[in-house]
């Protein structure tokens, strides 16, 4: 037993997945900076969480859902034409934009959802920014006739109009957040205002891996079936393990699902990206936290953020409004200052260039989100030797972004 | 740990002597702009505040109401930064020496000055506490224990969801008072229900030799009069903030309004709570 446990303990040292601590932290990242009355709450929420998560049957009702409601697994498809184009590594697409509601923001959803109601919770809030998370929250609270209300910052109801009423469709009360500069920072200052007020019956369904300890480990855990999967689909296609992973990050829900499971595989080459707008060098023209931004606090977690030099928050920009947040999950900051995982920012201009390429290639329009890991992947791909085994996550699907699109290629629609 | 004797210990003595409870007034540094700012905190204390409690502006105030909200906008449009907040405060004591000022406000302006630089330049410019609503005793080490140490009072925030199991962790480090959040919910928000606090008063008096301040949703003198039975005083902010709001001239200027609105509130409110 003794034995046992210090190989467990050595195994940690050496692990880079065995965080966070007890308290919540990657390193110096995570935590739990909140306010004292969320703090009774969260701490309720970690118990209610570890319990859910030792138990058999809560396990067993999220595998039939992802199975026969989100539509998991995903593929793993074999990017044939992309390979081709690029000349240099084996390029494979992980398809979460296959999933019910078109990307890869079902699979936390789901999870919280079973977790609102093992704690007994009648009414779930959620923020949301290009509204791909508020459509997933609006779509597990219509399937469990739960009472849902969602935050939008009120310049992305304007943007965004196609998931507005799909949320609206599906039973969802919209409130458009008008404070600040009513984006996404403002709609999650909006959502913890309210839990704050309605803290008995009210359970909070954060859409990333950001936020006070337990969110970002427990939305990386229910994201990381996207690894999971890639894995155990690519030793079926290979017989081994990918060398290179690319996904884009916002907040970094979908990147930290793929590349949480291969951390602790040295051969592995994991790369996030993030959104460089107009350019890292633009003066609040991008929303890079990690490249472009420095550490401090908000929203519960410690993290790499967009500030200036007195600490107050910047907008950022991104032509993906689903990157558009000046924070980053807390993990992702500490993968990045241990160097475990390379983070690089592409530009507005290169996602959109991405967006075509990969739509005439393969005949699949990926989210603009996605489409920042696709601006990596051209550049990065030739680069490679050809029997090097490349997945991009293509985490969300591109039809949200038609007006968007269309707009910045001069198309009428 | 040694204890120092702040300014807010000694005023608390001292209204302890004269029988009536502390009036805790709350405005924003640098609301709407820093010379008014300067003005309305000289002012608060000749119309009766016994602490302030200065705003420290943050651009995403998460525990604030539209009031404050608004108020730490107006503040950094107008240039504030934790430097001339700083700055506000030693002038201040340039000319006040025994009215104590409490810095509140959110963790993120402080991390970024840098903590142990915080400390050092907050008690040389004569700040006396610090409430940061969003470092809860979890994590005391990163700046609770180093203000402490430093002879700064680190105030902390009891609540509704603060429950008896909580209560002894929420108070282990806290100093010159304790401030009870009256509801749960951002500041400036519904009334509290006046018997809950009362009673809620009661629970952490009975484990705190701490003096108990009551804020969040107190607007008007009788009001403070009723919440305070029990307490050892009140806090008003976002009625406060309200009058410099509406006080404001079309290009969002200071007007002969924003003085006087905000010392006839605060001499009410003093006047209820000073009456027998």
């Amino acid at each position: 037993m003794a034995t046992k446990s210090k190989k467990a303990a050595e195994a940690a040292l050496n692990s880079y997945a065995t965080g966070p601590d007890d308290r919540g932290f990657f390193g110096i990242f995570g935590g739990r900076f909140v306010a004292e009355t969320l703090m009774p709450l969260i701490l309720e929420l970690e118990r209610a969480y570890e319990a859910a998560k030792a138990d058999p049957e809560f396990q067993r009702e999220l595998d039939f859902l992802n199975l026969h409601y989100a539509g998991r697994p995903s593929p793993l498809y074999h990017a044939e034409r992309m390979t081709a184009e690029l000349g240099g590594a084996k390029i494979y697409f992980k398809r979460e934009e296959l999933n019910h509601t078109g990307s890869h923001k079902i699979n936390n959803c789901l999870g919280q959802i079973l977790l609102a109601r093992r704690m007994g919770k009648k009414r779930i809030i959620a923020e949301t920014g290009a509204g791909q998370h508020g459509v997933a929250v609006a779509t597990v609270c219509a399937k469990y006739g739960m009472e849902c209300e969602v935050y939008m910052g009120a310049t992305d109801v304007e943007r965004q109009a196609p998931n507005v009423a799909r949320m609206t469709l599906l039973g969802a009360k919209l409130n458009p957040v008008t404070s600040g500069a009513g984006t996404l920072k403002d709609a999650m200052n909006e959502a913890l205002r309210d839990w704050v007020t309605n803290v008995r019956d009210t359970y909070y369904l954060i859409g990333t891996a950001a936020g006070p300890h337990p969110y970002p480990a427990m939305v990386r855990d229910f994201q990381a079936i996207i690894g999971h999967e890639t894995r155990k689909q690519m030793m079926e296609a290979e017989g081994r393990l990918p060398d290179t992973i690319v996904a884009c990050i916002g907040g970094g829900s979908n990147a930290i699902g793929i590349f949480h499971p291969f951390l602790d595989d040295p051969g592995v080459a994991i790369y996030g990206v993030e959104a460089g707008g107009h350019g890292i060098d633009v003066e609040n023209g991008h929303a890079s936290s990690m490249t472009g931004g420095s550490p401090g606090v908000l929203h519960g977690n410690r993290t790499y953020l967009l500030q200036d030099s007195d600490g107050q928050i910047l907008e950022g920009h991104s032509i993906s409004a689903g990157l558009d947040y000046p924070g980053v999950g807390p993990e992702h900051s500490w993968l990045k200052t241990i160097g475990r995982v390379t983070y690089v920012p592409a530009t507005d201009k290169e996602a959109l260039d991405a967006l075509q390429f990969c739509t005439r290639l393969e005949g699949i329009i990926p989210a603009l989100e996605s489409s920042h890991a696709l601006a990596l992947v051209k550049k990065l791909a030739p680069t490679l030797a050809k029997d090097n085994l490349l997945v991009v996550n293509i985490s969300g699907r591109g039809d949200k972004d038609l007006a968007t699109v269309a707009k910045h290629l001069g198309m009428k629609i | 740990m040694t204890k120092h004797v702040t300014r807010i210990d000694a005023r608390f003595a001292a209204l302890k002597k004269e029988k009536r409870p502390a009036l805790v007034t709350f405005i924003t540094a640098g609301d709407p702009d820093p010379e008014t700012s300067a003005q309305v905190l000289a002012e608060l204390v000749k119309a009766g505040a016994d602490i302030i409690e200065l705003g420290m502006p943050f651009s995403d105030p998460m525990a604030d109401g539209p009031a404050i909200q608004a108020s730490s906008q107006r503040a950094l449009k107008a240039g504030q930064t934790m430097t001339k907040t700083l700055q506000l405060v030693r002038d201040f004591r340039a000319s006040d020496t025994t009215t104590p000022i409490v810095l509140m406000g959110y963790y993120n302006p402080i991390y970024v000055y840098g903590n142990e630089r915080f400390i050092k330049d907050a008690k040389a410019a004569g700040v006396d506490g610090l409430i940061v609503v969003d470092v809860p005793p979890e994590a005391d080490d990163e700046l609770c224990l180093p203000a402490l140490a430093a002879g700064l009072n680190f105030i902390r925030l009891a609540t509704p969801t603060t429950d008896k199991a909580r209560l002894p962790a929420v108070l282990k480090n806290t100093s010159g008072f304790v401030y009870y959040v009256s509801i749960t919910g951002i500041t400036g928000a519904a009334a509290p229900v006046v018997n809950d606090v009362h009673s809620q008063v009661k629970a952490i008096k009975a484990e705190t030799p701490l003096p108990v301040v009551v804020g969040f949703g107190v607007r008007t003198g009788a009001q403070a009069r009723s919440i305070s039975e029990g307490a050892d005083g009140v806090v008003v902010g976002s009625a406060i903030v309200s009058i410099i709001e509406k006080s404001l001239g079309p290009k969002g200027e200071a007007t002969d309004r924003t003085i006087k609105g905000v010392t006839e509130l605060v001499r009410e409110l003093r006047g209820a709570l000073s009456a027998d």
